[in-house]
C-alpha cells in the first residue's frame, strides 16, 4: 500500500514528464494556470476521513494504485458507442476516449452560428479568448486536492460556448469512454461551459466505460449560466465497476436563469460528486436532482452546496438513492442563504431505500440562514419499500421480484421524470428495469 | 367445494382473533360474513388473502381442492383468489395501467398461457371499466393516488372485473361509500357473478346486501360463526341489532 507522500511524489514526477510532451506549449500564458496549480497540489494532502468534508466517505483504496495521468491511447467503436446512445436521437455528439477528444467519432448536428462546440485542447491552443475569460475562475485550486491535480494537468475536455440570445435545440450529448488494456490510467476531462445571456442549451456529460478494470477519473466541469439563460444539464455515470470517479462541478448562476442538474449514477467503486451553485445575481432558480443505485460494495457520495448569495432565488433540490448489499451512499447538502438573500426558497429532500441490512445510508442537510424573510425546508427519509404496496401487488397476482421493481421504478420516477429529454428518460427506465428485474 | 374452512385459528401479535371457523362455500355462491367490530370479519378476509401479520395457530383451507394456506399471497391470486381491500394502498408512481398489466400477464405466465400484448391489454381495460363507470382517465393515474373513497373501492372492482377471479373476498366494501358510489359498485360485483365463481361480502351493514343478494348469511362474533342463514337472518339483524348476538351468545364465550 502506497502512502500519501509516495502518492504525491508520483504525481509531481510525472507533472515533469507531462511538461515535456507538452513542447512549445510550455511557455504560453496558459501554461502558467498549471504551473500553479501543481504548486498548490504539493501543498495540500490526500483527503482522509479526518477530514469533515470526507468523512463518511474513505477514498483511500485509491492510494492503492499509480494510476498515471499521462495521456494514454485508446481505440472506440461505433459498436461501443452505440451502447450508450440514447435511441433514435438525433443530436450533437462529443466522444473522449481517455480524456481525449475523438474527431471521428464526434458530429455536431444543426449547431446555430457562432455556436462552438468541441475540444478544450484546441480552444487552449487557439487562446480562445473564453478560456482567458472563465477557466479555472469557479473552480478554484485553493485547498482543493483533485482540483488542483486536475487543473495542473489540463490537457482536453470539453468546451460549449453559447453566444446571447443562441438557442441550441438538441441536446449535445458528450461521452467521456475510457479503455484502459489492465493499464493503471487516471484521466481528467476539464469542461468548461458558458451559456450568454438568453441563450438555451441542453448538456449531457456521459462517463462510461465497457470493462470492468481498475481506473480512475478526475473531472472538472465549470459552468456559467448567463442573465436569463435557460441551461439542463445531466450527467450520467456508467463508469466499470471497479473504477474511481471524483467529480466537481461549479456552477455561476446571473441573474433571472434557469439551472437545472439532474445526475444519474450507477457505476464506479467509488463515485464523490461535489456540486456546487451560486446565485451571483438575483431571480434565478436552480434544481439539483439525483438518483443513485448502487450494490455489491460501491460507495457514492454528492455533496453539494448552494449558496442564496442575492435575493428573490429559488433552489430546488432531490436527490434519492437505492441501496443493495453491503454499498455506501452519502449525501451532504449545504444551502446558505446569506444575510441579504430575502424572499430566498430553498427545497431540499434526500430519500433513499435500502434494500439490504448491510447497506448504510449518511445523510445531512446542512442549512445556515442568515436573512430573515425566505422559505427553507430541508427533510430525509431512509427506510425500506412499502410492505403494505407490497403486499397490495401481491395479492394482485405480481411476484416478489416484480413487486419490488415496480416499486423501485416507482421510487426513482420522479426524478426521471423531471429529465425534459423524452429519449432520455427511456434510457434511465431501461437502466432500472435491467438492474432490479433479474 | 370451492372453499372449504375447517376449524380455522388465527392470531395476531399473540392474540387468537379467528377461534374455530368452518365455512364452505360452492361456486356459483354469494356468503355474506357480518359481524359487530372486533368479531374478525376482516382478519378472516386477511388470512384468506395471505397476510404475513396474522399467524394461523390451528385449521385448514382448502380452496378447488389445494391447500390455500401454503400457497404464497401471489399464488394464492394466481390461483384465482381475489381480495378487494378495505384500506386500498396508494401508490404513487406506479400507474393503474401498468399495474393491472403485469398482474395480468404474471397470472397467464402462471398458468401457461400467452402473454396479452399492449393492444389486446388496452381493449381488455377499456371493456372493463365501463362495467364500474369508471373514466379512462383513471387508467394513466398512479394506483389509488388522489381517489376519493368511492373511486377507490370502485379501483376495486374494476382490478376484480380485469383479472375475474375465482372466488373474490369484499372486506368491507361498502365502508365509506354514499348510496350512488354503492350502487355502481353492487352493479359491477353482480354483472361479474358467473355460476362457475363465488363472492365473500364481509360487511358489517345490511345495506350492501341490498344490492348485491346473499346466498348465506353467516354471522361473526369474537373469532366464530355463530349464527348462519339466508338473506333473511339480514333483515333479522338490521332490525334487532348486534346485540341480539351478543346476549345470544353470552355463555359461548370462552
Amino acid at each position: 500500500m502506497q502512502n500519501k507522500i509516495d502518492i504525491k511524489n508520483y504525481y509531481l514526477t510525472q507533472f515533469d514528464e507531462f511538461e515535456k510532451s507538452l513542447n512549445g506549449e510550455k511557455s504560453s500564458d496558459f501554461h502558467k494556470v498549471r504551473e500553479e496549480a501543481i504548486g498548490k497540489f504539493a501543498e495540500l494532502t490526500f483527503p482522509t476521513q479526518k477530514d469533515e468534508e470526507w468523512k463518511y466517505t474513505n477514498i483511500s483504496p485509491i492510494l492503492k494504485h499509480n494510476f498515471s495521468p499521462l495521456s494514454f491511447k485508446g481505440n472506440v467503436s461505433s459498436e461501443i458507442i452505440s451502447k450508450f446512445l440514447f435511441d433514435e436521437m438525433e443530436h450533437s455528439l462529443l466522444v473522449f476516449v481517455n480524456g481525449v477528444y475523438d474527431r471521428l467519432f464526434s458530429k455536431l448536428i444543426d449547431i446555430p452560428e457562432g455556436v462552438e462546440i468541441g475540444s478544450l485542447a484546441e480552444a487552449i491552443s487557439a487562446n480562445h479568448p473564453v478560456i482567458e475569460k472563465h477557466f479555472g475562475k469557479y473552480a478554484g485550486t485553493e485547498k482543493n486536492y483533485f482540483t488542483s491535480l486536475s487543473t495542473a494537468f489540463t490537457s482536453d475536455g470539453a468546451i460549449v460556448y453559447v453566444p446571447d440570445s443562441k438557442i441550441v435545440d438538441e441536446p449535445v450529448h458528450i461521452i467521456f469512454y475510457t479503455t484502459t488494456a489492465n493499464e493503471k490510467i487516471l484521466t481528467q476531462p476539464r469542461n468548461l461551459f458558458v451559456a450568454g445571456k438568453n441563450s438555451k442549451v441542453s448538456i449531457i456529460e456521459h462517463y462510461v466505460s465497457d470493462e470492468e478494470n481498475i481506473y480512475f477519473t478526475n473531472t472538472v466541469t465549470e459552468f456559467v449560466v448567463g442573465e436569463n439563460a435557460i441551461v439542463d444539464h445531466i450527467k450520467l455515470q456508467e463508469e466499470s465497476v471497479k473504477a474511481f470517479h471524483i467529480a466537481r462541478m461549479e456552477v455561476a448562476q446571473q441573474r433571472s436563469s434557469n439551472f437545472s442538474s439532474h445526475l444519474i449514477s450507477h457505476g464506479a467503486a467509488i463515485s464523490r460528486n461535489d456540486f456546487n451553485a451560486e446565485f451571483k445575481d438575483e431571480s434565478s432558480e436552480c434544481m439539483l436532482n439525483g438518483l443513485f443505485m448502487i450494490n455489491g460494495e460501491q460507495l457514492f457520495d454528492a455533496h453539494t452546496m448552494i449558496d442564496h448569495a442575492k435575493t428573490h432565488c429559488s433552489s430546488h433540490e432531490h436527490y434519492k438513492g437505492i441501496l443493495q448489499d453491503k454499498s455506501k451512499g452519502v449525501f451532504n447538502g449545504k444551502v446558505m442563504v446569506r444575510q441579504d438573500a430575502q424572499k430566498t426558497n430553498a427545497f431540499q429532500q434526500n430519500n433513499t431505500i435500502l434494500l439490504s441490512d448491510d447497506a448504510v445510508m449518511n445523510t445531512k442537510p446542512q442549512l445556515e440562514i442568515f436573512a430573515d424573510d425566505v422559505k427553507c425546508s430541508h427533510g430525509a427519509t431512509i427506510g425500506k419499500l412499502n410492505d403494505e404496496a407490497k403486499f397490495y401487488l401481491k395479492s394482485r397476482g405480481i411476484g416478489e421480484e416484480s413487486a419490488t421493481a415496480i416499486l423501485l421504478h416507482a421510487f426513482a420516477s420522479d426524478v426521471i421524470t423531471s429529465i425534459k429529454i423524452p429519449a432520455l428518460r427511456n434510457y434511465l427506465e431501461e437502466i432500472i428495469t435491467k438492474r432490479f428485474n433479474q | 367445494m370451492l372453499l372449504e374452512i375447517k376449524n380455522l385459528h388465527a392470531s395476531i401479535n399473540g392474540t387468537e382473533i379467528l377461534k374455530g371457523i368452518n365455512l364452505s362455500v360452492n361456486s356459483g355462491e354469494v356468503h355474506a360474513i357480518m359481524g359487530p367490530n372486533g368479531s374478525g370479519k376482516s382478519t378472516l378476509a386477511s388470512v384468506l388473502a395471505g397476510r404475513e401479520d396474522y399467524e394461523v395457530t390451528s385449521g385448514e383451507v382448502l380452496y378447488n381442492g389445494k391447500n390455500l394456506l401454503e400457497l404464497s399471497p401471489e399464488d394464492r391470486a394466481r390461483e384465482g383468489v381475489f381480495l378487494a381491500f378495505q384500506y386500498p394502498v396508494e401508490i404513487p408512481g406506479v400507474s393503474n395501467t401498468n399495474l393491472l398489466k403485469t398482474a395480468v400477464n404474471e397470472i397467464r405466465k402462471y398458468k401457461g398461457e400467452e402473454e396479452l400484448d399492449s393492444m389486446d391489454f388496452l381493449l381488455l381495460l377499456k371493456e372493463k371499466s365501463k362495467l364500474v363507470e369508471l373514466d379512462q382517465k383513471f387508467l394513466s393515474r398512479a394506483v389509488n393516488e388522489g381517489f376519493s373513497g368511492g373511486e377507490k373501492k370502485r379501483n376495486e372492482i374494476f382490478q376484480m372485473a380485469v383479472l375475474n377471479p375465482m372466488l373474490a373476498i369484499l372486506d368491507e366494501t361498502d365502508s365509506g361509500l354514499d348510496i350512488d358510489a354503492l350502487r355502481i359498485v353492487a352493479n359491477g360485483v353482480n354483472k361479474l357473478k358467473t355460476k362457475d365463481n363465488a363472492t365473500i361480502v364481509v360487511t358489517h351493514y345490511q345495506r350492501l346486501l341490498d344490492y348485491i343478494i346473499p346466498d348465506f348469511v353467516h354471522v361473526l362474533y369474537k373469532g366464530k360463526i355463530v349464527k348462519s342463514g339466508t338473506k333473511e337472518l339480514a333483515f333479522e339483524l338490521e332490525e334487532k341489532g348486534y346485540d341480539w348476538v351478543k346476549s345470544d351468545n353470552a355463555e359461548s364465550v370462552v
